[in-house]
């Protein structure tokens, strides 16, 4: 992949970011940035980790390499969005108090399930290095494999703050039904991969 | 005598023109910089046309004991008015915002029937003509576990309930937001799960205490739109949800009505919803709240206090009930 193009993709990828540190200095987050990062970051977590699902499928789909060479950086991303989702939890409705955080995870499973999602993919990021790839070998694989019951529990932790409106719930529950899914057809039936 | 005074807004509270338009400017080159991210927050609610805002003449509530008004830092205007729940509009804290000049508020007129001995209609020139209206700077406490300090123009609920003279069975107070699906864009998603229109209920105590207010402005002027215009309900010391907004039926009742949060979700939302620290909500622990505005140096995270402070005046209404178990 063209060094010029990658570095687009990956600043394409910050612009979220950048939306947020500017809406933050101007006001335009309004008088809760809490709620408003909150939603941004967790939405773009999400929106992260169904690309990263996705680059298999275009790689089948399109039968060239090239798509796996983002992979890497989206699954970055999605970790990255997702920290920034727990960072503002924690600064600005626990403020940083280590007990309070220890009630959350045991009083709210919704939010339990959304510390396990972040929890499982801080391995993945960890080895995401080309050294600790080549390190860990093929047990890399068997490890990256944690993004499956992480995307699972990301979906229940959204589906569950349902209150009067399950639209957006249940589009990126579908979304991600449809990238396991369709994993989970090649696998049960490798002759006839989905082209 | 009543006195009256129009409280003109201090020039040190107008923004300057110059500093308004640099935020639009701001505001789009975020928007076309990172479009999707900002996608709804970006759209400037400054430009829809804005609703409520006309004179009112009222005076300043009496300070003391009465809980009738604070000196805490009052929340900007314009984050009270930018910043709502109003479901009939959407679910987004900026949809009310942006979408409630859509609801027509004249005419308007409030039925009060059930157990009274005058049932009847009061429009709303007759509210305005009838109570003599008073300032209440009251805290404003949501369930979601921010809150605002907002001054507000009304009178007390009692003042009405008593004129239609409710009879010895009357026990509770039903509210009703006005339902117009043409005019609510809220209420025409199909993924809402919602029954309409919005209710809520008080025990008559409640209703007839002299905090509860039926409030038809804020800031000095008559109510924007999404506040609840043209008259809602505040009651400073339960959750946010329970002060209902743009109030069109009133019904005194001899059993505990059935309310719109309780009916959706009874486990999370009681009839009571009283603010209370050390009653945690499935959701959001309610033990702070971020007094707005908030922001990223200065989260402005303070514990929150049972009845919302107001415990001196409202304690006596539940004593010896187990608040955890009437939550």
């Amino acid at each position: 992949m063209h060094p010029l193009l990658r570095a687009t993709v990956f600043a394409l990828c910050l612009l979220p970011l950048l939306g947020i540190v500017l809406s933050l200095q101007s006001g335009g987050l309004g008088p809760d940035p809490a709620e408003a990062i909150m939603g941004i970051s967790g939405e773009w977590g999400l929106r992260f980790l169904a690309l990263t699902l996705f680059v298999t499928v275009l790689r089948t789909w399109l039968d060239r390499p090239w798509p796996m060479h983002l992979r890497r950086m989206f699954g970055l991303y999605a970790f990255f969005y997702a920290t920034m989702h727990l960072a503002t939890f924690c600064h600005f409705y626990i403020g940083w108090a280590a007990a309070l955080l220890l009630e959350e995870l045991t009083e709210r499973p919704y939010i339990t399930l959304g510390f396990l999602s972040w929890l499982l993919l801080l391995p993945l990021a960890l080895s995401s290095t080309r050294r600790a790839r080549r390190h860990l070998g093929r047990k890399w694989l068997l490890l990256h494999r944690l993004v499956y019951p992480a995307v699972v529990l990301a979906c229940v932790h959204l589906v569950w703050q349902v209150r009067t409106d399950a639209g957006e719930a249940v589009v990126y529950s579908l979304l991600f039904a449809l990238l396991l899914g369709w994993r989970l057809r090649r696998r049960m039936f490798p002759a006839t991969q989905p082209g | 005598m009543a006195q009256f005074r129009v409280p003109p807004i201090p020039s040190s509270e107008i923004t300057p023109e110059s500093v308004y338009l640099r935020r639009r400017q701001f505001m789009q080159a975020a928007g076309l910089l990172a479009a999707p991210a900002l996608a709804g927050l970006a759209s400037d609610v400054n430009a829809r046309p804005a609703t409520g805002g006309s004179p009112l003449e009222f005076r300043d509530a009496a300070s003391g004991p009465a809980g009738f008004t604070t000196d805490e830092a009052r929340t900007p205007r314009q984050d009270v008015t930018s910043y709502c729940n109003f479901y009939e509009f959407g679910s987004g804290k900026d949809d009310p915002a942006k979408y409630a000049h859509e609801m027509s508020v004249d005419p308007w007129s409030i039925a009060v029937e059930g157990e009274v001995a005058r049932p009847g209609k009061l429009t709303m020139e007759d509210v305005l003509s009838r109570y003599d209206l008073e300032e209440r700077v009251y805290r404003l406490r949501c369930v979601e576990a921010w809150s605002m300090v907002v001054p507000w123009v009304g009178f007390p609920l009692a003042a009405l309930l008593k004129n239609f003279e409710p009879t010895s069975k009357a026990r509770y107070v039903a509210f009703e937001t006005l339902y117009r699906r043409d005019e609510m864009r809220g209420t025409r998603s199909f993924t809402s799960t919602i029954d309409w229109p919005y209710r809520e209920g008080l025990r008559l105590d409640e209703a007839m205490h002299p905090l509860t207010l039926l409030a038809v402005g804020m800031y000095g002027k008559t109510m924007p739109n999404q506040n609840g215009a043209p008259i809602r309900l505040v009651v400073p010391w339960k959750y946010g949800f329970k002060s209902i907004k743009s109030v069109v039926r009133i019904r005194l009742t001899e059993k505990q009505p059935a309310t719109t949060w309780q009916d959706l979700n009874a486990r999370e939302y009681g009839f009571y919803s009283n603010v209370n620290p050390d009653v945690d909500h499935p959701r959001w622990s309610q033990k702070y709240e971020r007094r707005l505005p908030s922001s990223l140096l200065r989260p402005n995270r303070i514990p929150t206090r049972l009845f919302n402070g107001y415990e001196d005046q409202v304690a006596g209404l539940y004593k010896g009930m187990d608040l955890k178990k009437y939550f």
